[in-house]
C-alpha cells in the first residue's frame, strides 16, 4: 500500500470513474445516431457536429457565463447541422455516407475557424453532483463526482427505449426506417421523418460536444475530440439500435478509454500510446464480432444503407 | 449506274451531321461530369464567399491571395506541386476502392504507417547500401504496410461484412497510436527532444528534386501511379471486372467474377499507394518518421478523389488545385489574419456542394444522347 491509501485498487476505481467521465459524450452521440439510424439514414457527420457543438458551447459559456446556455446553443447548432445533412440527403442519387464525411470536414473546419479566439479564455464548467461525500478517501470522492449530463443521458436512454416501443412517434420512426414504401403506404412522408430524426440526432451529438468542452477535459482546443463521433456510429451497430444497449456500450468504451491513464497513474507507462488505441481496437473487434457477410444484422432498420 | 452510285456516296449536309453524331454523343457524355463539377465548384466558391463576407473580410482579396499563394509565381507553383504529390497517392487510395462501390476514408493510417515502415527499414541500411537501393527497400516496405492496412478493410468487408468506411477510420486512429508508440519508444532517436522522431536520414539518402524544379520526385511517382491506375481501370480485364462489381455485386457474382479477390486486391493496391505517399514524405520532405506524417493528406485525398469523380487521370489536375489551396493557407493567415482553418472551411463547403450536385446527373437532356431523338 502506498501513501494514497488504496494502492492498486486505484486502477479499477479509476477505470470506473473514467468510464463514467469518458462515456458521457458517447452516450449522447450514440443516442442521437440511434434515432437517426432508426429512421433509415446514417449520419457520419456527427464527429463534426460534436466538435462544432463543443466550440459553440464553450464560446457561449465564455460570453454569457452560463454553461447551460452553452449547452442549449450547441443543441441549436447541432440541429442546424442535422437539418443540413437531412435536407441534402433528401435529393435522389445523393450518398448519405459521403455527405456525412463532407459534413464532418465542414464541421471541423468551421469549429476551428470560429473557435480560434476561444482557446485562451476560461469558461464556467457544468456542475457535478458529489455522490461520494460519504467517503473520506479523495479518490472515491473524485470518482463519484458525477456530472449532471451523465445522469440526463442515462435517463434519456431509458426514455428512448420506452418511446421507441410505446409511442406513436417511435412507431413512425421504426416504420420509416424499415421501409420507405411501407411508410408511404401509411401516408407518412419518409423524407420529413428522416429530416427531423437527423436534426434530433445532431442536437444530441452537440450535447456530447458541450460536455467535452464544458466538463471533461473542460477546455476548447482543436484536439478535443478523438473520433468519439465516429466511434459512436460503430457503437450503435454494436448496441443493435437499442438505446439501453447504447448506454451500456458507451460505458464500456469509456472504461476502455480510461484504462491507459489509469495504468499510467499507478506507474505503468510502457506502451502508453498503445493504450490510446484501446477504444478503437475494442470498437473494431466488436464490429468484426457482430457483423456477418450473409445475413443482415438482427434489429437493423431495413432502409439503412450501412448494413446493406 | 455511275450517277446513282455517286449520289449515294455524295456527302450531303444531313450525312455530314450523321457522321458528326458519334463525336457529339461522345462530347455530350464527357461534358456532363465536367460541366456539373465546374458548376458545383462555382456554387461552392459563392457560398464560401458569403461566409467570408459575413465575417467582414473581402472574398475577392482572399481569392487573389489564394491564387498568388498557390499559382502566382514559379516558387508558389513548385510549392503547390510538392503538396500535390502525396495527395495524388492518397486520392488513389480512395478512388480505387470507390470503383468497387467502397467508401474507404482511412488513407491517413496507411500514410503514417508507410512512413514509419520506410524509416524503420532505411535506418539499418544507411551507410551500407547505395541510396537507390535504400529507396527501393523503403518504397517496398511502405507499400507493403499500406497494402496490409487498407487491404485489411477489404478483407473484413468481404469476409465479415464489416462496414469499410468505419473500419478504415478506426484503423487510421489505431495506426496513429501505433506510430506514436513506435516513435516514442522502440524507434525513437534519443536526440529528438521536443518532437519525438526516428533518427534522421543522412542528406545523401534524401530523395532529391526533379531536375530543373524544386519539387521532389514524389510528384513524378504520383503522376505515374495515376496514369497506371487509369490504364488498370480502363484498359484491363481486372479493371473491367471491378467496374462491373462496383455497379452491381450480384450481377458480378452471377457472371462468375471473384468479387472477394477484387475487393481485397483493389483495397490492397489502394493501400500500397497511400503507404508509398508516407514513405515519400519521410524520404523527401521530413527526413525522419515523426508526428508530422499525420498532417491530413489522407483526409484531403478523400476530397480530391470525390472531386475527380474517382477518375485517376482527373485526380492529377484536382490534386494540384487542392495542393495550391493548401499551399496558400499560410499566406492567407499572415496577410488577412484569418485562421489556418479557412482552407478547411473552403474544402468542406466544396465537398458538400459537389456531392449534392450528384443529384443533377442524368437530369439534363443535352448530356444524354439517348434522349436526343425524342426531343427532336
Amino acid at each position: 500500500m502506498d501513501g494514497t491509501g488504496i494502492g492498486i485498487w486505484g486502477v479499477p476505481l479509476a477505470v470506473f470513474a473514467g468510464a463514467i467521465r469518458v462515456s458521457t459524450p458517447f452516450i449522447f452521440v450514440s443516442l442521437g445516431e440511434a434515432i437517426t439510424e432508426r429512421s433509415g439514414r446514417i449520419n457520419l457527420g456527427l464527429e463534426g457536429t460534436l466538435v462544432f457543438g463543443a466550440m459553440i458551447a464553450y464560446a457561449v459559456a465564455v460570453i454569457t457565463l452560463s454553461p447551460w446556455l452553452g449547452v442549449l446553443a450547441a443543441m441549436a447548432a447541432g440541429a442546424c447541422f442535422g437539418l443540413t445533412h437531412g435536407f441534402i440527403c433528401k435529393f435522389p442519387k445523393v450518398n448519405d455516407i459521403a455527405i456525412g464525411i463532407a459534413m464532418m470536414q465542414l464541421g471541423l473546419g468551421l469549429a476551428f475557424f470560429l473557435g480560434k479566439p476561444f482557446i485562451q479564455p476560461a469558461a464556467p464548467k457544468l456542475p457535478a453532483i458529489p455522490f461520494g461525500g460519504w467517503s473520506d478517501l479523495p479518490q472515491i470522492q473524485a470518482a463519484l463526482n458525477i456530472n449532471a449530463l451523465f445522469l440526463i443521458g442515462a435517463a434519456l436512454a431509458l426514455f428512448l427505449w420506452w418511446a421507441f416501443r410505446n409511442t406513436r412517434t417511435g412507431l413512425i420512426l421504426r416504420v420509416v426506417g424499415d421501409s420507405s414504401d411501407a411508410a408511404r403506404a401509411m401516408g407518412l412522408n419518409p423524407d420529413t421523418v428522416r429530416l427531423l430524426a437527423t436534426a434530433t440526432g445532431g442536437a444530441l451529438a452537440a450535447i456530447g460536444g458541450a460536455y467535452l468542452s464544458l466538463y471533461y477535459p473542460g477546455s476548447w482546443n482543436e484536439g478535443i475530440s478523438s473520433g468519439q463521433g465516429l466511434m459512436a456510429v460503430a457503437l450503435v451497430i454494436f448496441a443493435r439500435w437499442n438505446p439501453i444497449g447504447c448506454f451500456l456500450a458507451a460505458l464500456l468504451f469509456g472504461g476502455a478509454g480510461a484504462l491507459g491513464p489509469a495504468l499510467q497513474s499507478v506507474g505503468v507507462t510502457k506502451g502508453y500510446y498503445l493504450f490510446y488505441a484501446a477504444p478503437y481496437m475494442l470498437t473494431l473487434v466488436i464490429m468484426i464480432a457482430t457483423s456477418s457477410p450473409t445475413r443482415s444484422l438482427a434489429g437493423a432498420p431495413g432502409a439503412l444503407s450501412i448494413t446493406k | 449506274m455511275t450517277l446513282e452510285a455517286n449520289s449515294h456516296t455524295l456527302p450531303t449536309l444531313d450525312g455530314r451531321a450523321g457522321n458528326l453524331r458519334p463525336f457529339l454523343e461522345w462530347l455530350a457524355r464527357r461534358a456532363e461530369p465536367l460541366t456539373i463539377t465546374l458548376f458545383a465548384i462555382l456554387i461552392g466558391l459563392a457560398l464560401f464567399s458569403m461566409f467570408i463576407a459575413l465575417i467582414g473580410k473581402s472574398p475577392i482579396a482572399l481569392f487573389q491571395l489564394m491564387y498568388a499563394g498557390g499559382f502566382g509565381t514559379w516558387f508558389s507553383i513548385q510549392n503547390s506541386l510538392s503538396r500535390a504529390a502525396p495527395l495524388l497517392l492518397t486520392a488513389l487510395c480512395v478512388a480505387l476502392p470507390a470503383r468497387l462501390g467502397l467508401v474507404v476514408i482511412g488513407a491517413e493510417g496507411a500514410v503514417v504507417l508507410g512512413g514509419v515502415a520506410g524509416a524503420a527499414i532505411a535506418l539499418p541500411l544507411v551507410g551500407g547500401a547505395p541510396p537507390p537501393l535504400v529507396w527501393l527497400f523503403m518504397a517496398l516496405a511502405g507499400m507493403l504496410v499500406g497494402a496490409i492496412w487498407i487491404g485489411l478493410t477489404g478483407l473484413l468487408r468481404h469476409n465479415r461484412g464489416v462496414n469499410e468506411t468505419i473500419a478504415s477510420l478506426l484503423l487510421a486512429y489505431i495506426a496513429i497510436a501505433l506510430m506514436n508508440h513506435l516513435i516514442e519508444g522502440p524507434l525513437r532517436d534519443p536526440a529528438s527532444l521536443n518532437k519525438p522522431s526516428t533518427a534522421p536520414l543522412p542528406p545523401d539518402y534524401m530523395l532529391g528534386s526533379i531536375p530543373g524544379m524544386d519539387v521532389h520526385w514524389g510528384l513524378a511517382v504520383g503522376i505515374v501511379a495515376c496514369i497506371a491506375s487509369w490504364v488498370l481501370i480502363e484498359a484491363t480485364s481486372f479493371g473491367f471486372a471491378a467496374r462491373i462489381a462496383g455497379g452491381n455485386v450480384r450481377a458480378a457474382q452471377i457472371q462468375g467474377l471473384a468479387v472477394g479477390k477484387l475487393i481485397v486486391g483493389f483495397t490492397a493496391l489502394a493501400g500500397c499507394f497511400a503507404g508509398l505517399a508516407g514513405t515519400i514524405e519521410v524520404a523527401a520532405v521530413q527526413g525522419s518518421a515523426n508526428g508530422s506524417l499525420a498532417a491530413g493528406y489522407g483526409y484531403t485525398g478523400i476530397l480530391v478523389a470525390f472531386l475527380a469523380r474517382h477518375n485517376p487521370l482527373a485526380i492529377i489536375p484536382v490534386a494540384i488545385l487542392l495542393g495550391g489551396i493548401d499551399a496558400s493557407g499560410g499566406l492567407i493567415q499572415r496577410r488577412m489574419g484569418l485562421p489556418d482553418a479557412t482552407v478547411l472551411v473552403l474544402q468542406g463547403t466544396l465537398f458538400i456542394v459537389i456531392l449534392f450536385c450528384e443529384t443533377f446527373y442524368g437530369r439534363f437532356r443535352i448530356f444524354n444522347p439517348d434522349l436526343w431523338k425524342r426531343s427532336a
